[in-house]
């Protein structure tokens, strides 16, 4: 194995650049470090001016997702070693379809804005005292969210996303994954409050099923299934109400 | 969504973002998304053989004169080649279909998620079914 | 519902073209297109297929076949020309050519099937 690795690191800064370029850095090639540590590198040893997002280092918190050759990844569990047979520069870039602030760092207001319109939260009609104990759940009803509760918020899945790419207004993949967790849950009652943001052409609807947000997502959460599923149940809700106008709310 | 808009407008702290189009040939650069397209241009095909079929049934309609005029068009070896295409993207079609319907479909017996190779294996086993009774009618004469 | 879309309705039509399409037109296409025009297999007569599309069942099945593989095509062309080329401004225009097409088209085929002599 070489001593070393390239990487070419995209640079962009708003105060001075008009457009983003390249920079190359030579790394040190640990069997056990991955893109993230590489980057960290960079920033201690080399160039103290590199901007990036990380923290927890274990594929948690979701926050050192980027473009590794082209590929959204977490860089904290991605090994430089895989990169190295291929004797290129390993190219690290900013979560594509984000807007850029400043070199690897991206502005995510939009997915909060819309993680927050499906409401990820439970919602409870009256709900009932606390005297009256908690709500309980079978291990077979928890297991029906379950998958989708691991999201962590990384958006790597909307950097794979054509749709979200091509029409920003989509609701895209993770929020209505999210969506699903909370109405699969058999402790909530919100799933017509979430019906109104999912059931638009922005919601569901947009989706063409590319299916390449499952196959990125680091948790294995399978945001197409859910939101194919929920187009079924969004199609049997519509006839429903259709067919008996009195039922629905 | 008005409300997300007004959230990814430039603000002060941001004065200016870095924000590419995307290219109208995204589809071209990654075999997923080339794989993607090529899926979705099999409706194409579809449609083609709709109109293969109501060639056929307006010809039979007709009488053998006509039908044996559309057995000579099918031979046209442009239309041969044009179906050999035709059957890759429909077969194409197919395969991408029963592949993802463990996926869009998550069934549950007894509390358990059906494994998705059983629904995939179920599919293209009825596959393999309906083709052999589609031909059975079709072959005999 | 905040707002009553006909996509429910659509998307439905185009699962179940999607469906009907994928299990049984490529055994169709093999049998019509290939196997027959090239003779691999002996085509069917004229008389049998004459006799065998007049009876109700198989026009009511050719119909079904007809009208769902065509709103499958209106729905997914419909968003390939919406992602692919990026042509979200004539939106308007890609709806009613697709999904007429799959009318007309539908139309036609209801149309031959009911006067099949």
């Amino acid at each position: 194995m070489p001593e070393t690795i390239s990487l070419e690191v995209l640079r962009y800064s708003p105060e001075r650049d008009a457009e983003p370029s390249f920079q190359r850095y030579d790394v040190p090639l640990h069997k056990d470090w991955v893109v993230l540590d590489a980057l960290n590198y960079i920033k201690d040893k080399v160039d103290g001016s590199l901007t990036f997002r990380w923290s927890c280092r274990m594929g948690i918190c979701g926050s050192c997702g980027m473009m590794v050759n082209g590929e959204p990844k977490l860089t904290c569990a991605t090994f430089l070693s895989n990169y190295a047979k291929e004797n290129k520069p390993v190219r690290v870039q900013p979560l594509r379809y984000f807007p850029v602030i400043r070199d690897l760092v991206v502005e995510v207001t939009d997915f909060m804005t819309k993680l927050q319109s499906v409401k990820p939260w439970l919602i409870r009609g009256d709900g009932k005292p606390i005297s009256e104990g908690e709500y309980l759940q079978t291990p077979e009803q928890l297991d029906r969210y379950k998958q989708f509760s691991m999201c962590i918020n990384c958006m790597l899945c909307y950097a794979a996303c054509p749709v979200y790419g091509l029409d920003p207004v989509f609701i895209g993949p993770a929020a209505i994954a999210l969506a699903q967790r909370y109405n699969m849950d058999s402790r909530d009652e919100g799933a017509h409050e979430r019906m109104d943001v999912l059931a638009q052409h922005e919601g569901i609807w947009g989706c063409t099923f590319v299916g390449e947000c499952t196959k990125v997502c680091p948790k294995h959460v399978d945001p197409a299934g859910a939101i194919q599923q929920y187009k079924l149940t969004a199609t049997i809700e519509r006839f429903k109400s259709f067919l008996m106008p009195w039922a629905a709310k | 969504m008005s409300d997300t808009r007004q959230a990814a407008r430039y603000t002060e702290y941001h004065p200016r973002w870095y924000r590419p189009r995307v290219s109208t040939w995204w589809w071209l650069g990654r075999w997923p998304y080339l794989k993607f397209i090529l899926r979705e241009i099999s409706s194409v095909f579809v449609a083609w053989f709709v109109v293969v079929l109501l060639q056929q049934i307006r010809a039979l309609s007709r009488g053998p004169e006509a039908y044996a005029a559309f057995e000579r068009w099918l031979q046209n070896p442009l239309i041969v080649l044009l179906n050999l295409i035709t059957l890759f993207f429909v077969v194409f079609h197919a395969i991408t279909w029963f592949n993802v319907a463990a996926s869009a479909m998550a069934i549950r017996f007894h509390g358990k998620r059906v494994p998705d190779l059983l629904i995939v294996g179920t599919n293209y086993a009825a596959w393999a079914a309906i083709s052999l009774v589609v031909a059975w009618f079709l072959v005999r004469s | 519902m905040a707002k009553q879309s006909n996509e429910p309705a659509l998307w439905a039509l185009f699962s179940a073209g999607g469906v009907m399409a994928a299990f049984v037109i490529p055994v169709h296409l093999f049998l019509l297109g290939l196997a027959f025009p090239l003779g691999w297999i002996p085509a069917p007569g004229y008389e049998y297929l004459h006799s065998f599309v007049r009876l109700p069942l198989t026009r009511l099945y050719l119909f079904v076949l007809c009208f769902l593989a065509l709103f499958h095509w209106a729905h997914r062309f419909r968003y390939t020309l919406y992602d692919g080329l990026q042509i979200k401004h004539l939106n308007e225009l890609i709806f009613f050519c697709c999904y007429g097409g799959a009318i007309l088209g539908t139309v036609w085929a209801g149309y031959l099937l009911w006067n099949f002599r």
